[in-house]
């Protein structure tokens, strides 16, 4: 009997201290993951994945695609960085896609993947992401997963309202989020922020079948921070919204100096206008330098040109382009629900989240409700504009995404966590952690008139203890949470490459139809291509050499190549002769400063290489193609100048003999 | 002949012409790197398909190079049917059983023929290798399989008749049955005329009693 006594005290104790170290204030529940999560995530071997998550690379200056729900990489694209993986940005053909008025930019900071749109849905066409350091605009072809163009915006800096793209992908937009003098002022001090320090809203028209990028004009607009943007859709097609914090136009300390107004604005653009102003004529053509560069699919090369002027207007000039709505603190995004009526801008210092109607605004304007003008640009009265305020949503919130069932999706950084609110009332629905500090957030077609809906992915900032540590240098994460039920439900919690800002999600079937399996040799346009092996050879002019190489599994033609002097320019072009699917062949030479390549089936890639010593110099595929990979290789000699070996190039005759 | 029958040799015909337009044979090929198959079609003047990723492979083991160029049998075989189309349709308007005969034995021995043909091309390519070839499994051979599959190496060999291929096929039977439905008529008749010889006899014997 004492002994039972003695195990129940023993048990009641530990019991106890199980509860006390459970309740330790401040630390953080761990989110029941839904019972069948497993089963949900899931996706068997060999089986595809149901949608393609684009997450951008954040400080990587890449693109990551991802299958949805299992969470498994895919691919990353390469789009503002070299990647010596394949050798974008090393290779001849590819090096011009880096090009910009600074010169050779190989890095930078991607945000925003925008898909391209029609109708107000994702098509699958094209894949937008900016770079947000110098500033850019890149475009990806999404039948190759390649970047075939990038557009550097003149008058910017820091591009980060950018790339959102109007409903039919009339227009896609940049804006500075780190306002500065126009690019004609040459010298100006930091103190004339207010009087010389500008925004540039770019509208870049895209070309309907091509995809090609073009700055159509520039809206020249006071020197706030532009934070984020997105166009209107049905009723609101006319109107684009640009989030605007600093309106106190502070240009130091801005952490407490740009956080003192109440409410700062939503600018609200009627693009429309201004296309219709541009094709009168209006606005001025002003001196420019920005590069625009172009990946062509059959040369398999990218050029690079310089851009001299662009087409600016003045907002100040045209009354009824723009209007400011006040917007409570510092707002971060501004996103428009599928109808295309209310849109919601989230103050990342806010108490609320105020829901606005465009119906309302344009009834404000109508009436002239305006409460006073900044900068001669109208601002719109509070709660002329206002359908309501979501009240109490959490701290720190940044980003909505819709369901296309009547609900929002609001990511809260500082409480970490996503908020579930329904669109007509602003009640709150459901929250639900998220691990941790969360950016944006994405609903596959969230953005778009008819999303997808079923799951709402989280991009997060920080992950500490969430995976097997790394050292100091820990990876982000995006959370996927089913959003089916009426309760959200986290399902599964991965890692991502760079920072996912921002991602789009979009059905599989949406790209896959389209993905091409290999470029079609007799299409290779490229001038140094060699399209057979009898094509393959060795040409010298001057310190110049030009090698036409072959790769067919499982050699390279030529293969034995003599000839070569110390201090030449060596332009290896390298042709991939297979006609199948997934055969990449790989190429390297010893002690190459520049990289390696890998040539898809029917491309053509050159490696630039300037021998700097004599000696044998073996080179090779570096992709394991086929069971003889290993004797794909061959070797340059490199002799001393002045020597003169004559320049030969051998195949399959075995000189070892000699 | 019968009606009939001259429209069924006209419908062979018919099938026959397909052949300028389907394909007659194809072989398939499949590995585990090869999910999606590879595959060739034989035509009456031609090959298409994966001839190229085919011959890639190939090399490995010292195959000679498949080109359709190389082959007589694809300048040959459009006239080769152009004959039997024109036999045939012979046959059909006039009813000639002759010619029916004469089309039916031409069908049999180019069917024989294109048999051997193809059946000592394979043997050819499956058996005559490069001696440098960077393959080289002892004892072992290529040929594919004349009808059905076989294992080479990786590969899951398979011979199968395209839709053309069928559809010849189906013109033969029907040549075949014709002849022998036109054979039998013939017989039945020439007994039907004897008996009714012997019935008319028969019948008067019975009248008088």
């Amino acid at each position: 009997m004492k002994r039972i006594t003695q195990t129940t005290l023993l048990l009641a104790g530990l019991g106890a201290i199980a509860i006390a170290s459970g309740c330790k204030a401040g630390k953080t529940g761990q989110a029941a993951t839904d019972e069948d999560a497993a089963k949900k995530v899931y996706v068997a071997p060999g089986k595809h994945d149901e949608l393609y998550m684009f997450a951008s690379g954040g400080f990587s200056g890449q693109i990551a695609a991802y299958g949805i729900p299992s969470g498994r990489l895919l691919k990353v694209i390469p789009v503002f960085s070299q990647n010596p993986e394949n050798g974008y940005g090393y290779s001849e053909e590819t090096k011009p896609m880096l090009n910009t008025s600074h010169g050779f930019v190989p890095w930078d900071d991607t945000h925003h993947p925008e898909f391209s749109k029609t109708n107000g849905e994702d098509d699958g066409r094209w894949l937008f992401i900016n770079g947000n350091n110098t500033p850019r605009i890149a475009r990806l072809n999404l039948a190759t997963f390649k970047t075939e163009e990038i557009l550097e915006l003149p008058n910017v800096a820091g591009n980060h309202a950018s790339p959102f793209c109007t409903e039919n992908t009339e227009y896609i937009v940049g804006n500075t989020r780190f306002s500065v003098p126009l690019d004609g002022d040459k010298d100006v001090s930091i103190g004339d922020f207010k009087k010389k320090f500008k925004g540039a809203a770019t509208f870049i028209k895209v070309d309907k079948n091509t995809g090609r990028m073009n700055i159509a004009f520039q809206l020249i607009v006071p020197g706030f921070n532009y934070d984020l943007a997105h166009a209107g859709k049905g009723p609101s097609h006319d109107w684009i919204f640009f989030t605007c914090y600093n309106t106190e136009q502070a240009n130091t300390l801005l952490e407490v100096n740009a956080s003192q107004r109440d409410k700062d604005f939503i600018m609200a653009v009627n693009w429309k206008k201004a296309e219709e102003l541009v094709t009168q004529g209006k606005g001025r053509k002003a001196p420019a330098k920005y590069a625009h560069n172009l990946y062509n699919e059959r040369t398999h090369s990218a050029t690079s040109a310089m851009e001299n002027d662009v087409t600016m207007l003045d907002v100040k000039d045209y009354p009824g382009l723009i209007y400011y709505i006040p917007c409570p603190k510092s707002p971060h995004g501004v996103d428009v629900e599928p109808n295309g009526e209310y849109f919601v801008a989230s103050g990342k210092l806010a108490a609320v989240i105020p829901v606005f109607s465009f119906k309302k605004m344009l009834g404000a304007i109508d009436q002239k409700q305006f409460e006073g003008d900044f900068d001669g640009i109208p601002v719109l009265k509070y709660n002329t504009v206002l359908e309501g305020e979501v009240q109490k949503p959490g701290l720190g919130p940044l980003h909505t995404e819709f369901d296309g069932k009547g609900y929002a999706y609001t990511s809260m950084f500082v409480s970490s966590e996503i908020v579930k609110w329904k669109v007509d009332t602003r009640e709150i629905i459901d929250r639900i952690p998220t691990y941790y500090s969360i950016g944006h957030l994405s609903v596959p077609g969230g953005d778009s008139r008819h999303p997808y809906g079923k799951y709402v992915i989280a991009l997060n900032k920080i992950t500490k203890d969430r995976y097997l540590p790394t050292g100091p240098e820990l990876t982000q994460s995006a959370q996927l949470i089913d959003i089916t039920g009426n309760k959200m439900k986290l399902l599964l919690d991965f890692p991502t490459i760079g920072e996912p800002h921002y991602a789009q999600t979009i059905p599989a079937e949406k790209i896959e139809k389209n993905s091409v399996k290999f470029f079609k040799l007799e299409e290779n346009d490229n001038p140094y291509a060699a399209k057979s092996e009898k094509e393959a050879r060795v040409v010298r002019k001057g310190n110049r050499v030009d090698v036409y190489m072959t790769a067919i599994r499982s050699h390279l033609a030529p293969d034995n190549i003599e000839g070569i002097n110390q201090g030449d320019d060596v332009y290896v072009h390298v042709t991939n002769l297979e006609q199948d699917w997934d055969v990449p062949h790989g190429f390297a030479i010893k002690g190459s400063n520049n990289s390696e390549l890998l040539i898809m089936p029917g491309e053509t890639a050159t490696l630039k290489w300037t021998p700097d010593r004599t000696g044998i110099f073996p080179f090779y595929c570096t992709d394991f193609c086929s069971a003889l990979h290993q004797e794909m290789s061959g070797y340059f000699r490199v002799s001393p100048k002045g020597l003169n070996v004559p320049l030969t190039f051998h195949l399959g005759e075995n000189l070892a003999a000699r | 002949m019968k009606t009939g029958s001259r429209i069924a040799i006209a419908a062979a015909m018919v099938l026959l012409l397909t052949a300028y337009f389907l394909p007659l044979w194809e072989i398939t090929l499949s590995a585990p790197q090869y999910p999606e198959g590879l595959s060739m079609d034989i035509w009456l003047n031609g090959i298409t398909g994966n001839v190229l990723q085919i011959n890639g492979l190939n090399h490995y083991i010292g195959m000679q190079h498949i080109d359709p160029q190389n082959f007589a049998e694809f300048k040959i075989a459009p006239y080769v049917f152009g004959l039997l189309i024109l036999i045939g349709s012979v046959a059909s308007v006039k009813g000639s059983r002759k010619l029916l005969i004469g089309l039916l034995a031409l069908m049999i021995v180019f069917a024989a023929a294109g048999f051997i043909d193809f059946y000592l091309w394979e043997y050819n390519y499956g058996h005559n290798l490069d001696p440098h070839a960077a393959i080289k499994v002892e004892g072992m051979y290529y040929q594919p399989p004349l009808v059905g599959y076989k294992q080479l190496l990786n590969f899951l060999a398979g011979s199968f008749p395209a839709t053309g291929g069928m559809l010849i096929g189906l013109a033969g039977i029907i040549t075949a049955a014709t002849l022998y439905i036109e054979i039998r008529n013939g017989k039945r008749n020439e007994k039907e005329r004897n008996d009714r010889a012997a019935g008319t006899l028969d019948h008067r014997l019975q009248s008088k009693a």
